[in-house]
């Protein structure tokens, strides 16, 4: 394993542009798991961002709360001003690992790693985050819910670095996160929903439930036509437009379909009286 | 070959690692400080609990090159006569996630006001145990931080001694 440590974002650019899919680390938490069995990976060149304090901060600007790439889950946990305004990031963050992992692991590593179960992805983009991609050639900024282009494919070429996520500051009439796992606490989310609602306009944000995070504009759709559903049942022809859960090591598809109709009918049942 | 230097329970620490080392194996055999346990290397059961720069993590996601420079506190660091409130409540019987147990708890000891929005059961939720069914790691936990820092309250304070009485330094002169 070859570490390059960069000491700011300029040489960590000039890093990515030398070493052609060189790998960057923040955390660790996804890149170390299993580390001493992963052998085919020990001889690949990472570049360690730990050393890039430009990048180690969250601010919250006039009209957007704006995340450096450092960020960690717990970093906003503590910020009385998140829990207040952007409530569903603490409440995702919350439920990632436990605090062994949320002071560790980076918002924006959960972007770039791209599991379709990314927990902290889904209400990044169910509140329309932006994600900032720099390289020697300039910078980019890219909507979230456009980032994904398939399985663990994203619109980040590997000479790019994450550097930052910008969440617009808006007031919204609802926000939603429900994830089931195999136990309250320490799981992979098998199924897991984001919806958030300012006036008519709606974001559903999916989990696990299709090979990236994604946004479901069929749900979406139909919750702005203000139709009401008289049960979950409803809710699975728009399902089926918008997700393909698969059957895996950690759940089945049929499984899946019906507990994100559950999910999102019983919580939205809850938050929202006029839904039935 | 890393030369990497860090403070480990409150000591000057310099050791060569290779870069794919990880922190719980520097900790475990390269400095011999075997109370931080492996159980599943994946960060989930938390056995391998370490406070890095003053917040708990699983020393088996770190590679050992990110602490260069950082403070690092192991179970070595607690006195195990310290611990008698999590013997009496029987928090303990196989003993393999105590010591991260032990080093959370201490954390949240430490940090006292995060229990005004989170649950002591959430704060331990990453320290998986197979023994006990958690009643008693908890019971146990909640009438120490009950007694409020009174004799009780040094159950998980380092040492009076200071960082001097531990083995870390014994063990980790280069």
């Amino acid at each position: 394993m070859n570490v390059l440590l960069p000491g700011t974002v300029s040489e960590a650019c000039d890093l990515l542009a030398a070493y052609y899919q060189a790998i960057p680390v923040a955390g660790g938490t996804d890149l170390f798991v299993h580390w001493p069995a992963r052998a085919e990976d020990h001889g690949r060149t990472f570049i360690d961002l730990s050393g890039l304090d430009e990048l180690r901060f969250h601010r919250w600007t006039d009209d957007a709360l704006v995340l450096g790439a450092l960020t960690t889950y717990w970093d906003i946990i503590g910020d009385p001003r998140a829990v207040n305004e952007l409530p569903l990031l603490v409440r995702a963050a919350r439920q990632v690992g436990a605090i062994q992992i949320q002071t560790r692991g980076t918002w924006a590593g959960n972007i770039v790693n791209a599991s379709p179960a990314a927990d902290g992805v889904a209400v990044l983009m169910a509140y329309d985050a932006t994600v900032t991609l720099q390289c020697l050639e300039g910078t980019e900024e890219i909507p979230l819910s456009e980032f994904y282009l398939g399985y663990k494919v994203m619109r980040r070429s590997p000479v790019q670095l994450l550097t930052e996520i910008r969440i617009p500051k808006r007031s919204y009439d609802l926000h939603m996160f429900e994830k089931v796992g195999a136990r309250a606490a320490q799981a992979i989310t098998k199924v897991g929903v984001a919806v958030t609602r300012r006036g008519e306009e709606w974001r559903v944000v999916a989990n696990s439930v299709a090979p990236t995070v994604r946004r479901c504009p069929t749900l979406e759709a139909f919750l702005s036509d203000g139709e009401p559903a008289r049960g979950p049942d409803d809710l699975v022809g728009a399902i089926r437009e918008d997700v393909s859960p698969i059957d895996d090591i950690r759940s089945t598809a049929r499984y899946r379909e019906t507990v994100l109709a559950r999910l999102l009918y019983f919580g939205l049942r809850a938050e929202c009286p006029s839904f039935t | 070959m890393m030369e990497i230097s860090f403070t480990l329970n409150g000591e000057p620490v310099v050791v060569s690692v290779d870069p794919t080392e990880r922190l719980l194996d520097t900790l475990r055999y390269r400095l011999r400080l075997t109370g931080t346990k492996e159980g599943c290397g994946e960060g989930e059961c938390g056995a391998c609990t370490v406070i890095f720069d003053g917040l708990p993590a699983n020393s088996c996601l770190i590679p050992t090159y990110q602490v260069r420079g950082c403070e690092v506190e192991t179970v070595e660091s607690v006195s195990p006569d310290e611990l008698g409130a999590l013997h009496a409540s029987g928090a303990t019987q196989c003993g393999a996630c105590t010591p991260g147990v032990v080093m959370t708890a201490l954390w949240v000891w430490r940090h006292s006001e995060i229990l005004g929005t989170h649950s002591l059961r959430e704060l331990m939720a990453g320290n998986l145990c197979r023994c006990t069914g958690y009643d008693g790691i908890i019971d146990g936990l909640e009438a120490w931080l009950e007694g409020g820092g009174g004799q009780s309250g040094e159950m998980l304070a380092s040492s009076s001694e200071g960082p001097q009485s531990t083995s870390a330094r014994r063990k980790a002169a280069p």
